[in-house]
């Protein structure tokens, strides 16, 4: 090809591909209709995929006339991507949405509002009130939630016991776990007692557990709140913890996998988690099965919920949107499928058995779900009756306003109790707030 | 006998004007392509970034037109000064190990009469490594229980540090990551540079009795003035945007230790609930600096040339 018709063709293909990408969206006409899914399993979890997969081919059958198209974007959500990815056309129909989201995508009007067609989820009424309730805005409804769950200790009992601590019998109180870590720390060697994050988000996140534990509070009526005794003494007692006892180990772990990597690896006594970190650390990380407990959180005034909804494309038609609940509810709502599908799950070796999922509370769905899971459990369902029984009590505290920005901030006064011996508690706090109450201006 | 075919008439050659007119034509269609790519990709862009600056925006929604209020909520922002002290640090420290060391590398290479291609490979290797590989090889390095620096530190009897887990030592543990990462591209250039020095101008200083570091201040660095400058433009501007590194090893900490400009705006952007107005205001008022930054450097190479 001649250079001159080369570079007009160049020229000329880059203008087409341009004009290409801005198509309009295929037609809500016609009687097939196609969805998109997210959250499909990464390839390298090739039995959970293969797994996935038949249930797709499965729901394709159930459901004359839908086609399901998975994507396996991982994470699943990802703030960084959500807000592009919507504005360019490219969110599934149906993708998931963490807890700590929950406020902001419905605020921004990133979800659709599925008040008239929760009936297709068939067992939406059982769902707990309050859980469903942080999906509700106005009386209108904007997600069906299929995780929940609080905050708990875990702890490795073979640490433990090493350490001459009973693994049946937990720390309850806070001045309970920093005996404990310190006697941990003392088998020396890389030892930690209390492993805690100090960046990333994480740090902030982790505060708001411990502060909650306390009975202190992050936001009240729309002003930071955590300037207060109860989060002095959650700053004071890391601080301590980390230069009088040297029981928190000298690394900020940053980031949410860090912890529990150190977790697993056997070595560090107890961290702040829900159920599902005990999932992460054996199935993920490789720790021991056996190794790990689960008890109630110190103090247990009250827990920090977590949990994860499914939402609709504010874009979807109405046989998307149909669709895509269809879907939701055959996937991530029915005991005996999809998700809820334990007996494939033990058969695909995976860590079942943690009490990880309380959305459905002691509702029909729910009991019959926890039925399923412990017939099916690989994990010593034992070792988490103290974060079973415990938990009963135990108030459910959900995230603050603006938690995200507000965990970041807090990073700050979390890194500096691990870090600097001669911390100020009293000025990090009252920067923080200052800086949190800005951020909560403008919501 | 068939009949003969007439003859075609000779094509007359294309006139100079013509000749000028498809030659233009083909350096226009190239031109174009190429103006369409950065238009489209960091032109464009940019100019989003400026309107941005102005707005509210959650990228689904209407724009809200805001007027100066996210360069208010940057510059009210505590961690604002640290970001930019910070940067400065960092870009300072940077340039020192990242400037300094290169150049000397590169003159003992230069000298070097053995094993020249094997070092030559040596030093450039840590460019080939993606840099995410090198950021997580050091973030093994840096830790600080079982460590390759407190290892070595512990060994050799020296008391260990904290490394990327205090703030003392946090920003530094950076510029030791970019200098290792970014060297080997520095070294091949003023090797490049150091190799069209004309031999004779060694010969004629040493014949005068100069030394080796009489050579390096009257030899060496007059020659390789130019590239020396054009290298100090492109780290200042490069160093100003340090990313990776806060982001992969401390994400901003220990207390703020290591948020960099660019880290606040990505905090902004992606951590802060989706505030890209107020990333691209300080994205603006970075890129003002490296303007005024890269308009010193010009009007110092212009001096130079003439």
């Amino acid at each position: 090809m001649k250079p001159r018709n080369l570079a007009i063709f160049l020229t000329a293909g880059l203008v087409m591909t341009t004009a290409a990408c801005g198509g309009d969206k295929d037609s809500d006409a016609g009687g097939d209709v196609t969805i998109t899914v997210a959250c499909q399993p990464a390839k390298t979890a090739a039995k959970q995929r293969e797994a996935w997969n038949a249930d797709v081919a499965a729901f394709e059958k159930a459901h004359p006339g839908v086609k399901v198209k998975s994507t396996d974007q991982q994470p699943c959500f990802d703030p960084k991507t959500f807000a592009a990815k919507l504005a360019g056309g490219q969110m599934e129909t149906v993708f998931m949405v963490p807890v700590t989201n929950y406020a902001d995508v419905i605020a921004k009007g990133q979800a659709k509002d599925i008040t008239a067609s929760t009936g297709l989820v068939k067992n939406f009424g059982d769902i707990k009130q309050d859980v469903r309730d942080m999906l509700t805005k106005d009386g209108k409804v904007y997600g069906v939630p299929n995780v929940s769950y609080s905050v708990g200790l875990v702890y490795n009992r073979a640490v433990f016991e090493k350490a001459g601590l009973d693994p049946d019998a937990p720390p309850k109180t806070w001045d309970e776990v920093r005996a404990a870590a310190k006697k941990i720390a003392g088998l020396g060697d890389g030892y930690v007692g209390f492993g805690e994050y100090g960046g990333g988000g994480t740090g902030g996140w982790h505060f708001a557990q411990a502060i909650f534990s306390r009975g202190g509070e992050m936001v009240v009526d729309g002003k930071a709140a955590f300037n207060s005794p109860e989060g002095k003494a959650v700053l004071q007692t890391l601080h301590d913890m980390r230069f009088e006892d040297k029981s928190t180990g000298s690394k900020l772990n940053i980031g949410w996998e860090s912890l529990m990597q150190q977790m697993a690896a056997g070595k560090t006594g107890m961290m702040l988690g829900a159920p599902d970190v005990v999932t992460d650390v054996v199935q993920k990380f490789q720790g021991k099965k056996d190794d790990y407990g689960i008890a109630a959180i110190p103090e247990g005034k009250a827990s920090l919920t977590g949990g994860e909804a499914y939402m609709i494309n504010p874009e979807a038609s109405a046989a998307e949107t149909k669709a895509g609940l269809q879907w939701i509810d055959f996937q991530f709502n029915t005991p005996g499928k999809g998700r809820h599908d334990y007996a494939r799950g033990k058969a695909n070796g995976e860590a079942v058995g943690v009490p990880n999922n309380d959305y459905m509370g002691d509702s029909p769905t729910g009991q019959k779900i926890a039925e399923d899971r412990k017939a099916n459990a690989v994990l010593p369902v034992e070792y988490y009756q103290p974060y079973v029984e415990g938990s009963k009590s135990v108030e459910f505290k959900l995230e603050p306003e603006k938690a995200q920005e507000i965990y970041a901030v807090l990073d700050v006064a979390m890194s500096a109790v691990l870090t600097r011996e001669n911390a100020d508690i009293d000025k990090l706090l009252a920067d923080a707030e200052s800086k949190a109450n800005a951020i909560l201006a403008k919501s | 006998m068939p009949a003969k075919r007439p003859a075609r008439p000779r094509r007359r050659p294309p006139t100079r004007k013509k000749r000028t007119v498809r030659t233009n034509l083909t350096a226009y269609g190239f031109l174009c392509a190429a103006l369409f790519c950065f238009a489209l990709f960091a032109w464009w862009p940019m100019i989003r970034q400026i309107i941005m600056s102005f707005q509210e925006t959650n990228l689904v929604d209407e724009p809200k037109w805001v007027g100066l209020d996210n360069f208010r909520t940057v510059v009210e922002d505590p961690a604002f000064g640290q970001a930019w002290k910070n940067t400065f640090v960092f870009s300072g420290l940077a340039l020192l190990c990242g400037y300094l060391i290169p150049f000397t590398v590169a003159i003992v290479l230069n000298e070097l009469r053995h094993a020249r291609a094997y070092l030559r490979f040596v030093v450039y290797l840590p460019v080939m490594l993606p840099p995410i590989v090198s950021v997580l090889l050091f973030k093994w390095f840096y830790d600080p229980g079982p460590g390759l620096f407190n290892a070595v530190l512990d060994g050799v009897g020296l008391p260990t540090l904290q490394w990327l887990d205090s703030t003392d030592t946090a920003l530094i543990s950076l510029v030791i990551v970019s200098t290792w990462m970014n060297m080997g591209a520095g070294v091949l250039i003023y090797l490049a540079a150091l190799q069209n020095i004309p031999g004779e101008l060694y010969e004629a200083a040493e014949l005068d009795g100069a030394g080796i570091f009489k050579r390096i201040w009257n030899v060496t660095i007059p020659q390789t003035r130019l590239i020396l400058l054009l290298m100090l433009m492109l780290q200042i501007v490069a160093t100003m945007q340090v990313f990776i590194e806060p982001y992969m090893l401390t994400e901003g900490g220990p207390e703020n230790a290591t948020v960099t400009v660019a880290y606040l705006m990505y905090q902004y952007a992606f951590r802060f609930g989706g505030n890209y107005g107020a990333g691209s205001a300080l994205g603006v008022m970075l890129m003002i600096v490296l303007l005024v930054v890269a308009a010193v450097q010009l009007r110092l190479t212009r001096d130079e040339k003439r």
